[in-house]
Parts: structure tokens; sequence; C-alpha cells
């Protein structure tokens, strides 16, 4: 075993991985430094998740957030400039380990989202699970994030310098 | 017209604008056909055809090779560098995100621990 480290701060960043899992699934995972309380406060609290859901490196900002995050809640978030919003239901909260929701704003049929927490030695697994209806919805979704995405990473260092 | 100098993914989304082509290519998924095969299959003229390949072979959807007096389509190897380029572009908006949330985690866990401390003492 190796050397139990101090994880004092120790800003070392985790990779992201990406992975189609089927024709229709797609998992995103990260790990955390911190605890899967902190990490599942930071995707319930609508203050705080509004601080990181839209980085500046969309172009995009959130004018609301709005998130009932219970078993049948809703949650809505509408963007600025184009007045775009995603909304949908949770159906499963299980504190600091799991998060189920619908997205509906593509109307019926549209991808469930499963988020689940895990935390192993004060860090946190996230494994973040989408499941599309068809192969052509996940080939959809995956282009508008791309629209979405405006390579100004420029931007991105700016708001860590403004936060740091 | 035909644009050369139109980047890669322009022309795939181009290329795939067409419910013919997205046919083609489906077609071509199962198996490899002739320009003829294509062309009865869709219920078009064998221009017609020609013209919807080209604009397959121009995104590098598809490749063709005439052997003898048959030209053969096939699928292009780039699909995979697009799914791979597709990925990434998922990728890169959700490391995104989560160096903000790793920023919003830090704070966090400082202010637990000042809370603590402040419960300790």
């Amino acid at each position: 075993m190796d050397a139990r480290r101090e994880s004092e701060p120790t800003p070392m960043k985790n990779r992201t991985t990406v992975e189609r899992k089927s024709e229709r699934e797609l998992v995103v995972t990260r790990t955390f430094n911190g605890p899967a309380r902190i990490v599942f406060e930071a995707w319930t609290k609508p203050e705080l998740f509004r601080r990181w859901w839209v980085p500046k490196s969309m172009g995009m900002s959130l004018l609301s957030c709005e998130m009932d995050v219970r078993v049948g809640g809703k949650y809505r978030l509408e963007f600025e400039p184009d007045a775009m919003a995603f909304f949908g239901t949770y159906l499963e909260v299980t504190p600091h380990s799991r998060l189920v929701w619908t997205n509906e704003e593509g109307g019926e049929g549209g991808p469930v989202t499963t988020v689940t927490f895990e935390e192993k030695g004060g860090k946190t697994l996230l494994v973040m699970h989408e499941l599309h209806s068809s192969k052509e919805a996940l080939d959809a979704a995956g282009t508008g994030a791309a629209d979405a995405m405006v390579e100004t990473f420029a931007q991105l260092d700016e708001l860590l310098l403004t936060l740091g | 017209m035909v644009q050369y100098a139109t980047p890669r993914l322009d022309a795939s989304f181009a290329a795939l604008s067409d419910a013919t082509r997205r046919g083609v290519l489906e077609r071509l998924g199962r198996a490899d056909a002739s320009i003829t095969d294509l062309a009865e299959t869709f219920h078009m003229t064998l221009t017609g055809m020609r013209k919807h390949v080209g604009v397959l072979e121009q995104a590098e959807l598809v490749t063709t090779e005439k052997v003898g007096r048959v030209r053969t389509c096939k699928l292009g190897l780039r699909r995979l560098d697009e799914e791979a380029a597709w990925i990434e572009r998922y990728r890169q908006l959700w490391d995104a995100r989560f160096d903000e949330l790793d920023k919003v985690v830090e704070e966090l866990k400082r202010k637990e621990k000042v809370d603590g401390r402040k419960k300790r003492e």
C-alpha cells in the first residue's frame, strides 16, 4: 500500500473520462478531492450548482436555477442570452450517493441521467450515466454540447483568477 | 457548389443532412455496394446516386474503388476519428464543469474545517 498522503491543498487536477458504453449510453467519470457529502451538496444546492454547471467557456450564463431536490421534485435551468431552458424531474434522491433525473426539454423520451457518488479515502468517485432513447438522440446531444462549447479557455483562466 | 475549404465537420454535417445519403451510409454499414446497387436500392438514376456518393466521399464518410467497370463504395475510415472527436468535445465540456466543481468542493472543505475548528474552540 502506498503511504497516506496529506490531502491538504493539493489542487491536483483529476481526469475526466467520457465513454459511450453503448449506442444509447454515455458515461462520464471524475474523482473529486472531497467527501461525497460535499460533492453531493454541490450537485443539489442551486446556489452551489450554478457556480460550476455553466463554465464561462460555454459562452452562456445561467439566468435562473431552481431545484426541488426530492423524488418527484422539478428542476429548471434558464440560460442567457438565448433563453434556452433545461428542465425535468428527480426520480431518485439518495443523499450523498445517488441522483436520478429526467431531461424533459426535448419532449417525451428525453434522456435519463443517473449520478452516483462513491466515497473512498476522503475522495469521491463520481459516475454520471446518461441513457438516451436512441443512438440518434445521443449523437445529437453530443453535437449540441459541442456547439455550446465555445473554445475560449482563456475565459476559464480568467474565472479561475477572479475566484482564486 | 462543393467548397474544398469547408472544414471536415461542416462537410460531414452537410453530407448527413440528406435522408438518402444517411440511408446510403446505413446500407454501406451492412455491406459494401456498387453505385448501381445503391441506385436501385434508393430508386434513383446512376447520375443522381453518383452525386450523393460524391458528397459522402468529399466528407470522407465513404470511399470508392473502381474495379473493372464497377465502382464499389464502402464506409470511410474516418468514422472512428469522428467518434473520438465527438467524445473529446463532450469531455471538454464536462472537464470545464468539473474544474469549476473542484473549486466549489475545495471551498466547502475549507468551510467545514473552519466551522469544525470553531466548534472545538
